[in-house]
């Protein structure tokens, strides 16, 4: 017989067990918050257990089983993130679904789990995996949140949530031994049984069910809230989509293990009004976002009385100057402390309160790569803004960077107790405490994942920089080598590229050749903007991307990627010898990007076959027919005589760094 | 919907009780006749659609309903009680809610106030109490603002509850609009073209809005509209005007099927 006290004073390695510590340890404190009515209700933990658990045996009552599979489809809500912790009390695993899968994906995540269960968000939901029913052999009853538009439906294997919970409380008064029974069934959990499935977005071929154990998953949730000094007093707005690894490790697990309060958006549209009515203390977001916050602020910024928009310049300047400096507790002149302190005072402050940034102590980006001025932006503001490098595969975290040792463009060193090793091909291989026990039903992938001493391959090449902090560099099968060996990133010198405003997309070639050669567009807001601006007058992309002095530009900032390539002994010799400017827009329509606007290197090379060739034989200019594809569909050609640069070449910097260190 | 659900539906229209009745009623502005000699009800919880073609009267008689043009001949019976001449807002206490062809909002207030201002006409307290925010006057704001909020709830409209309504993009300020109508709990709902001007996708949510609408709170609705996929979906009877005269009247694939309706405003089938 187990009681609450005991389980809760016992292992800890279950996420159900955690539950019961915090509903004893933290009973009053608030767990979980949601906006209702444009009120926000918050439950604490005592409350968050008497839901789980009511909702746990009507599941029970229902025929679910240890062992059963249960989907959870749909966005950030308590009662979806409820059933994940009802259904791993009761043994049974469950597999969250990306609510935005169309329902082909969907049913291919259902039917390879052997789901039982499904619970689904709502109609839309609902009506999903009612459309793909037939295919889903094992499907046995399906739970709705939001009852919205189902009064009419066949519910005889619908349920809502509600009548679930309705049984379960009714067990508890009537049947003498049911809050007994449930707290058998936590007593019951290993720490290795599997915590959760977790499928990876597939962007490479099928989706694959990524395994998680609980002792793992709380190993690693418990590394990290030790090493960011998360406890109970902190407060997350759960965003993020609920089946992506990110939101369970960062919310749930983190959450279950410090006792922190989560809160959940009142839609996806209001995140940013409920950011700053929640004030989390600790925030995620992938650099777009980032991105996206701080064009909206620069346009209101250019909307403001000039007195506004004069005092929002200088102490943004003064931020750049000071900020990051006070951040990480560097020594400042007094008078700019002074000028930060004031600054802080009219704008920082006030922006951060908008922003919903005010209380944050830690933020975290990642995903893909963030531009120098971008991440300075913010954390001149004086907000923790960090980058870590992670994986389905690794229950998140692989590397994290540490308070105070900060940079934009890597991803800092192994995050506690991971183990990261650089193989001879360059790929990044890693042991962490999070790791995956292995992909669901797929022996093969798995063992093409995970080699035989236990490492876990995980696609990216990197390296190590000289202050032991990891850069990723690219897919590990896009990167390729020069003539003579040199290391040949070319998204890593795209990313470069990108980071000025004037480039809009850039597509470099090397892979074994010579040297590294470059196409780059121009960004035509940005320098059809600079064009206005300095009276230069033009009538199409083409005539702008063909001026000389746009060619100055261009070239100014591909120096200076040059002169940054050189400061990095293994990059120094992918520099870009070469550059020439394309005649039009790189487009999806033509095939030449994805329609996730991502550069396809290998069609591109083929289509413009005749500039790389001049790119390499020497030539100054070369002319070159293009066919169009317009938005109606129509066909036309295009030709121009496309000039190329020269570049300067810096020698690498690897002495010299070293001695200046 | 198959066959079998439709004659169902069909069945359950003819067994209704008529919410509103509109007989031999005639409209002229000076010498000009904008309607002529209409008949036609409207059912308890039905959708009912007006079409025609352009000038054919469609608003004029939804200004007729709502009691902003009167009659020259003809009565309409509402709820059973026959009406001569009605000002607008007795037929709004009376429970005729109304949008319009083109939005007809406070442009500077925000989502929220819109949405309340629905509700005036449902205040009982004493303005000079709500003057003070005070008391029964703040009990019962808390009560309307609920109500209120359960429609943005509804409408999906959460994320501008506090934007100025006029900011916001057209098919946003037309389900606000909606949201409004709805504040004054109808029982009969107007809608004046609620997908004009709209995307496909705006069109679709409109569309579920007011099939929600209908069967979620049992609002009878009439609707005015160009977009003949909409109408003949949404709708159990359709009544279609032509300079001024009802030329037919039935369930959409009547209509559909009618020759007159086919040579004055359809076309060509499809």
């Amino acid at each position: 017989m187990a009681d609450a006290a005991a389980i809760a004073g016992g292992r800890l390695d279950t996420f159900p067990k955690l539950l019961l510590r915090n509903a004893t340890a933290r009973a009053s404190r608030p767990a979980m918050r949601e906006k209702d009515l444009g009120i926000w209700q918050t439950w604490t933990w005592a409350e968050v257990l008497d839901e789980i658990r009511a909702f746990a045996l009507g599941l029970q009552d229902l025929g679910f089983k240890r062992g059963d599979t249960c989907a959870v489809i749909g966005a950030n809500r308590p009662r979806l993130y409820w059933t994940i912790a009802a259904v791993q009390c009761l043994g049974g695993t469950p597999v969250p679904v990306y609510a935005d899968a169309i329902a082909e994906e969907l049913a291919y995540v259902l039917e390879h789990a052997d789901v039982a269960f499904a619970m689904a968000e709502d109609q839309e939901q609902v009506d999903k995996v009612l459309s793909v029913g037939d295919r889903l052999k094992s499907l046995r009853d399906m739970v709705y949140d939001d009852p919205r538009g189902l009064g009419d439906y066949d519910h005889t294997r619908l349920h809502s949530f509600e009548a679930i919970q309705a049984k379960g409380r009714e067990r508890l008064k009537n049947e003498p031994g049911a809050a007994q029974a449930f707290l058998d069934e936590i007593e019951l959990g290993k720490g290795s049984d599997i915590s959760i499935i977790l499928y990876t977005s597939g962007t490479t071929g099928r989706s694959k069910g990524v395994m998680l154990s609980a002792e793992r998953c709380i190993a690693a949730a418990s590394d990290t809230a030790a090493f960011d000094k998360l406890s109970d007093a902190d407060e997350v707005l759960a965003y993020l989509p609920l089946a992506w690894v990110g939101d369970h490790y960062l919310n749930y697990a983190q959450g279950m293990v410090a006792g922190f309060c989560m809160a959940c958006p009142e839609s996806a549209e209001t995140v940013q009004h409920d950011l700053k009515e929640i004030g989390p203390t600790f925030y995620f977001a992938p650099p777009r976002v980032f991105e996206g916050l701080l064009t909206r602020v620069m346009i209101r910024m250019e909307d403001a009385s000039s007195i506004k928009r004069r005092m929002f310049h200088y102490f943004i300047d003064v931020a750049r100057r000071y900020g990051e400096d006070i951040l990480d507790g560097r020594p400042v002149p007094f008078s700019g402390r002074l000028l930060y302190g004031l600054g802080n005072l009219l704008v920082y402050g006030p922006l951060k309160n908008v922003l919903g940034f005010s209380r944050i102590r830690t933020a975290y980006t990642a995903g893909e790569a963030i531009g120098p001025d971008l991440f300075s932006f913010y954390r001149s503001l004086g907000l923790n803004l960090k980058q870590l490098y992670g994986q389905t595969e690794a229950f998140l975290y692989v590397t994290a960077q540490e308070d105070g040792h900060v940079r934009s463009d890597t991803v800092g060193p192994a995050a506690p107790n991971v183990e990261i090793k650089i193989s001879e091909t360059g790929e990044v291989l890693f042991k962490s405490p999070g790791m995956f026990i292995g992909y669901f039903k797929n022996d093969t992938a798995t063992a093409e994942t995970v080699d035989a001493e236990g490492w876990v391959h995980t696609g990216d090449a990197g390296f190590f920089d000289h202050d032991g902090q990891l850069k990723i560099i690219d897919r590990a099968k896009d990167v390729g080598r020069l003539v003579d060996g040199t290391l040949f990133a070319p998204k890593y010198i795209e990313n470069k590229l990108k980071f000025f405003p004037n480039v809009k997309e850039a597509v470099a070639f090397g892979d074994g050749r010579d040297f590294s050669c470059v196409f780059l567009n121009i960004d035509l807001n940005a320098v059809g903007n600079w064009a206005e601006r300095n009276n230069i007058s033009y009538a199409s992309y083409q005539e702008l991307a063909g001026h000389a002095q746009v060619y100055e530009m261009l070239q100014s900032n591909v120096d200076k990627v040059n002169r940054d390539l050189a400061n990095e002994p293994t990059m120094a010799g992918a520099q870009i010898h070469r550059f020439l400017i394309l005649h039009k827009e790189l487009d999806a329509d033509d095939g030449e990007l994805t329609r996730t606007q991502k550069v396809r290197r290998s069609f591109i090379a083929e289509r413009y076959a005749p500039l790389i060739e001049a790119l390499y034989d020497g030539s100054s200019e070369k002319f070159i027919e293009t066919e169009v594809t317009f938005e109606d569909g129509r066909k036309g050609r295009i030709s121009a005589t496309v000039q190329i640069r020269d570049m300067t070449v810096y020698p690498a910097a690897e002495e010299h760094k070293e001695a200046a260190e | 919907m198959n066959a079998a659900t439709e004659t169902a539906v069909a069945g359950e229209t003819a067994g209704r009780e008529v919410l509103l009745k509109v007989e031999n009623v005639s409209l002229s502005f000076g010498g000009v006749r904008a309607i002529t000699n209409i008949s036609f009800d409207i059912q308890k919880g039905e959708i009912r659609a007006i079409i025609g073609p352009n000038g054919a009267g469609k608003t004029s008689m939804l200004n007729v309903i709502n009691g902003f043009y009167h009659p020259q001949e003809g009565v309409i019976t509402f709820k059973g009680e026959a009406r001569s001449k009605m000002r607008p807002y007795e037929a709004a206490s009376q429970g005729i809610a109304r949008t319009f062809q083109n939005v007809a909002l406070f442009k500077g207030m925000s989502t929220l106030d819109n949405i309340m201002s629905g509700r005036t006409l449902l205040m009982k307290r004493h303005f000079f109490w709500h003057l003070f925010h005070y008391g029964p006057a703040r009990r019962e704001e808390i009560e309307h603002r609920r109500k209120v909020e359960e429609i943005i709830d509804f409408l999906e409209i959460q994320h501008i509850r506090r934007a100025p309504v006029g900011r916001l993009p057209y098919g946003l300020q037309k389900r606000v609009e909606l949201g409004r109508a709805l504040a004054m709990e109808p029982e009969l709902l107007l809608l004046d073209e609620p997908m004009a001007g709209m995307n496909l996708e705006e069109k679709e949510d409109m569309s579920r809005f007011i099939l929600d609408v209908n069967s979620q709170f049992g609002t009878t609705i009439a609707l005015i509209e160009h977009d003949m996929g909409v109408v003949m979906d949404l709708s159990d009877r359709v009544v279609v005007l032509d300079y001024g005269k009802k030329i037919a009247d039935g369930t959409p694939e009547e209509v559909q099927a009618n020759q007159d309706v086919i040579d004055a405003y359809l076309g060509v089938s499809h």
